[in-house]
């Protein structure tokens, strides 16, 4: 099991640039998700990590060792692609032993192994069929099979829920986290689904066009996003951002929207002109007493809690309040915000400004 | 009277099944023909208008793996009585057999060098297809096209160039020289043939072979070559094919120890008036390989191994 360390990771095709100086750690044992939208350089950064694709520049370590130009044979890695890539002309023994016999180990030790295997993920019974005609699930636990048999130095997934069928999903993706917890060993998992990453992850990167816009335990990056992008990307409806203009001082706990004042977490950053203010549906509380007014265009009812839309002098906003709230469309409602939730944007680099709140998340982001 | 959207009726079965039939047998008429032939006496072979229905002999193939000589009385006493059935079919036309035919060497000749040719072509097929569908060559496309336009021209265009080329480098007659020509020409056709199987197979294969510890060789000819079976079993037919029935190549660049049966079989007729069921025996036996390669490779043509392995 193994500690992996990307130091300013960069990878070019031709002149498309796919990963833009990456910098992070996966610690020994972790279960670590790699989170984008697609072609925002995830996969190809777990292909370098794999050996399928050699950096640009920078350095991989795998436990210490420099691994990046060495081919994906020698780095002890195990791999599970999205499509499975089961072996299609061998059965599902063979598939799971494959691995082994390219080590050379002994006929019965690998018997022994693969049966061992099989018990673990419930495939025992399956083990003499071809791979053709296995459900998605089934394909999916033998994929993982092959890949933990000869016990990693770590599990590289690229998608592995993305092919089966939501119903699956949900049942894979707790096998696959307690395999994890059972097999203690260090995971690097990719996916474009933010609560597929939340929901399994311990840490997460969330990248966006090459670059990672930042790295943390999930409830951080929910909380305080380091981007507009990470704010926009995770959570579902995403962060509101009210647009203004404006000022804020090293310190100040206040910001003006409009004629509203808004309570934040004490700045620490000075910045002026063009900012955001972004605060997460669930912070958002309907208050006639408030100042700061909105007008109802919409209700969504999802059981228990409602999804608000509403115009707001800085543009449109989300709330989600409780089902028991009476909200009328069309009609003029104060809003009220958490302040201790508040973080600020620059709105023209997108990047969160620095508070009492969020500087601990910040300073590894 | 129910109907099906994907089953046809069943007039409309019997309708294409009596086409079908009836349009194959058309088709096999000329190989039946010659089949039929190699069973004639010479007589009922050149009879007109031809006979159907004949007593069949095997005289045709006793023919066509022996020589025989004319015979005078007095051999034909010191010979004493026939010994085996062939030798009192060649003893009933007053002939003695003096030795076996060429055809079995030259028959010998066309499966080494039609077999061998095919080999080579595969594996060089496969070797270059491989590297076309999945690195990046220099100027792949420009390659790929100027491989193409060896085709572009019937190969017997450049024989006089090849005819002297062949001297210069002592391999007229030579089976490794026919094989290599026979290689040149089909290569082409297998590149690109081959090129089009590996292209479907999809790339994660191999990295995961690769991922499993395998080198990339390895993974080319565990995990590729296997799942490019159907695909190398139709190209190897074609190969053959061509390269088993080429004559005139054959015809100008070999003449003894590497001329193959395609060349051979009309001068069958030369050596003692037209001894056409002797021809045709020839021609007879000559289809069989191809046949039986065929058939053995049916198999794979019709199996689809890689389906459902990868979800599309």
């Amino acid at each position: 099991m193994a500690q992996i360390r990307i130091e300013n990771v960069r990878k070019d095709f031709g002149s498309f640039n796919a990963v833009k100086s990456s910098t992070f750690t996966i610690e020994d044992g972790e279960f670590f998700m790699l989170l984008g939208p697609s072609g925002c350089g995830k996969t190809t950064t777990l292909r370098m990590m794999a050996g399928l694709e050699l950096p640009t520049s920078g350095k991989i370590y795998i436990d210490g060792e420099e691994v990046g130009m060495k081919p994906a044979s020698q780095r002890d890695i195990a791999f599970v692609f999205q499509m499975f890539a089961l072996y299609p002309h061998m059965n599902v023994g063979k598939n799971i032993s494959y691995p082994l016999l390219s080590q050379g180990m002994p006929k019965a030790q690998v018997r022994t192994k693969v049966a061992e295997i099989a018990e673990i993920l419930g495939i025992s019974d399956i083990l003499k069929k071809p791979v053709g005609g296995l459900s998605g699930g089934d394909r999916q636990r033998v994929a993982l099979g092959r890949a933990i048999v000869r016990n990693p130095k770590a599990f590289l997934m690229d998608e592995p829920l993305g092919a089966l069928d939501a119903e699956f999903r949900e049942r894979m993706s707790e096998e696959l986290r307690a395999l994890h917890d059972r097999m203690g060993a260090t995971t690097v998992y990719v996916t474009h689904d933010q609560l597929e990453a939340m929901q399994m992850g311990d840490k997460i990167v969330v990248m966006n066009h090459g670059v990672v816009e930042q790295f943390g335990v999930p409830q951080d990056i929910y909380d305080w996003p380091a981007t507009k992008f990470v704010a926009a990307f995770i959570g579902s409806p995403p962060m509101n951002f009210l647009d203004f203009n404006g000022m804020v001082g090293i310190g100040a706990n206040e910001v003006r929207l409009g004629d509203a004042a808004m309570s934040i977490p004490s700045s620490l950053e000075g910045a002026n002109g063009a900012l955001t203010f972004g605060v997460r549906p669930e912070h958002v509380k309907l208050d006639d007493s408030a100042s700061y007014r909105g007008k109802v265009k919409a209700v969504e009812y999802l059981g228990t809690t409602q999804i608000i839309t509403l115009d707001t002098p800085n543009g449109v906003l989300k709330a989600r309040v409780a089902s028991s709230d009476v909200v009328t469309v069309g009609a003029t409602t104060g809003l009220r915000f958490d302040p201790r939730t508040i973080t600020l944007f620059d709105a023209k680099s997108g990047k969160a400004l620095r508070s009492e709140a969020n500087q601990g998340v910040l300073a590894h982001g | 009277m129910s109907f099906s959207v994907t089953e046809p009726a069943k007039s409309t079965k019997w309708i294409a099944g009596i086409l079908v039939v009836g349009y194959a047998i058309i088709t096999l008429i000329p190989l039946l023909w010659i089949i039929a032939t190699g069973f004639k006496s010479p007589t009922d072979s050149i009879a007109y208008p031809p006979v159907v229905v004949f007593e069949p002999t095997l005289e045709g193939y006793v023919n066509l793996f022996t020589d025989r000589t004319r015979a005078t009385e007095q051999m034909l006493e010191e010979a004493g009585p026939p010994e085996t059935w062939y030798e009192e079919i060649v003893r009933a036309r007053g002939t003695v057999i003096s030795g076996p035919s060429r055809y079995g060497e030259r028959f010998l000749n066309s499966v080494i060098i039609g077999f061998g040719s095919t080999a080579l072509c595969m594996i060089l097929g496969t070797m270059a297809a491989y590297a076309f569908s999945r690195f990046k060559v220099p100027l792949k496309d420009d390659l790929l096209f100027f491989i193409l336009s060896t085709r572009m021209m019937p190969p017997i265009a450049v024989a006089i160039p090849i005819f002297l080329m062949f001297r210069n480098l002592g391999l007229n007659d030579t089976h490794l020289g026919m094989i290599l020509l026979y290689t040149a020409v089909n290569l082409s056709l297998s590149v690109w043939l081959l090129k089009g199987f590996i292209d479907e197979i999809p790339i994660e294969y191999e990295e995961a072979a690769l991922i499993d510890g395998y080198t990339r060789f390895q993974a080319f000819y565990k995990v590729v070559l296997p799942q490019a079976a159907t695909g190398i079993a139709s190209t190897a037919i074609f190969c053959l094919i061509f390269a088993w029935n080429e004559y005139a190549f054959a015809v100008l660049l070999t003449s003894g120890t590497a001329q193959t049966a395609p060349p051979f079989i009309p001068t069958i007729i030369g050596t003692s008036g037209k001894d056409w069921p002797a021809v045709a025996a020839g021609a007879t036996i000559f289809l069989v390989p191809v046949m039986v390669f065929t058939i053995l490779l049916r198999k794979h043509l019709l199996r689809g191994i890689t389906f459902g392995a990868v979800r599309k």
